[in-house]
């Protein structure tokens, strides 16, 4: 008796988060293949993986690996922002948020990887800097400060965050 | 992290998908896993006159049928444990079995050729679920019958044992084995559902 969960409710608890960290480091267009690579690749190793492995690290992980690859595909990334309905399969287009979402988007691929990857992992994901920096190699502190600096940028180019900051009551 | 800082909060509610989106990655994945030969196990679930049954399949046959008083939750944990955490909600590979399910609860199929992959029973146990595809539809055999058929006339009791722990109900028709006084006996199903399936099989 493993107890270990179906590869079904793997998805389920995490295929969210996944897509999300994969919108963020290579862009809504290769985000879909990047996210089928990583769970395809994920299910294949599933049966060896640790009962008490971190599962969600453990996709981000690969997931990393896989853009990384898609993005070396693509030779130098293209930058996801500029066109608006970019999402292969159009996802509730028109709200708001997509907007918002879009400048996002631009303004993280304008980061160096490191940087847009630490932010995507810790701030997307909500990992901890320690399995952001199991995930890019380094040290926690080097993660720490890839993220930091990455937010540094980010005050500066992502629009609505500045415009709502003006907006405050 | 400071929640209260716009930009940190975008981007833990950035890049957000919609259910149906989600949807759409997991069919591919489906379709993936089953052209790379590592969906171990998949299933769905159908509606029936006997409530909800979940029908699991690996790429051998149908694998198991569970009641929903079986709770397909746990059904699907022991499925993890004992064959694959391979597991997906994957509907096609059973298009077939809930075919044919669909056509006896109609009335309308009086047996099953579906592959069937045994694995889940061994021993005398799996020796009386063969046997028990030998009872005709509409036909009820005793427990001692079973017993009898399957080469150990005094063991009824482990019959009943075999027929409470069968991995496949319905389509291993556990369901025709009753008392030798004539009484319905146990089901794993409950008692109702032994009885919507025999009156079924009895009106046809």
């Amino acid at each position: 008796m493993t107890g270990k969960p179906t590869f079904e409710a793997i998805v389920a608890r995490h295929g969210a988060t996944v897509l999300r960290v994969c919108r963020a480091v290579v862009g809504a267009v290769d985000a879909d293949d990047a996210w089928s690579e990583t769970f395809l690749s994920a299910m294949r190793a599933y049966p060896d993986l640790p009962a008490d492995a971190n599962v969600e690290a453990w996709l981000v992980t690969i997931a990393h690996r896989k853009a990384i690859d898609i993005t070396r595909g693509t030779g130098r990334r293209a930058i996801p922002v500029a066109e608006p309905n970019q999402a292969p399969i159009a996802a509730g287009a028109g709200r708001s948020g997509l907007d918002l979402d879009d400048e996002l988007a631009g303004a993280l691929a304008a980061l160096p990887d490191k940087q847009r990857q630490a932010v995507a992992y810790h701030y997307v994901a909500g990992l901890p800097y320690a399995a952001v920096a199991a995930t890019l190699g380094g040290s926690t502190d080097a993660a720490r400060r890839a993220a930091a600096d990455g937010i540094a940028t980010l005050r500066r180019t992502y629009p609505g965050a500045a415009s709502r900051k003006g907006n405050r009551r | 992290m400071n929640t209260d800082d716009d930009l940190t909060s975008a981007l833990a509610r950035a890049f957000a998908e919609t259910p149906d989106h989600l949807r759409q990655l997991h069919n591919r994945l489906v379709a993936a896993a089953q052209t790379d030969g590592i969906l171990d196990v998949a299933y769905r679930t159908v509606d029936s006159p006997v409530g909800p049954l979940l029908l699991a399949a690996t790429e051998l046959g149908l694998v198991r049928v569970a009641y929903a008083s079986e709770n397909h939750e746990a059904v699907l944990q022991a499925l993890s444990d004992r064959i694959s955490p391979r597991i997906l909600n994957a509907p096609a590979r059973l298009d077939s079995a809930a075919r044919a399910l669909d056509e006896y609860f109609a009335g309308r199929r009086h047996g099953f050729d579906l592959p069937i992959d045994w694995r889940l029973s061994t021993g005398f146990r799996s020796v009386v679920l063969h046997r028990l595809t030998e009872i005709e539809y509409g036909r009820t055999a005793s427990y001692g019958t079973v017993a009898h058929l399957a080469g150990s006339p005094k063991a009824a009791r482990a019959v009943g044992t075999a027929c409470a722990t069968n991995p496949l109900p319905v389509v291993v028709p556990c369901h025709r084995v009753v008392r030798a006084d004539g009484g319905i006996g146990e089901y794993l199903g409950g008692i109702e559902a032994k009885r919507i399936l025999l009156a079924l099989e009895a009106a046809a």
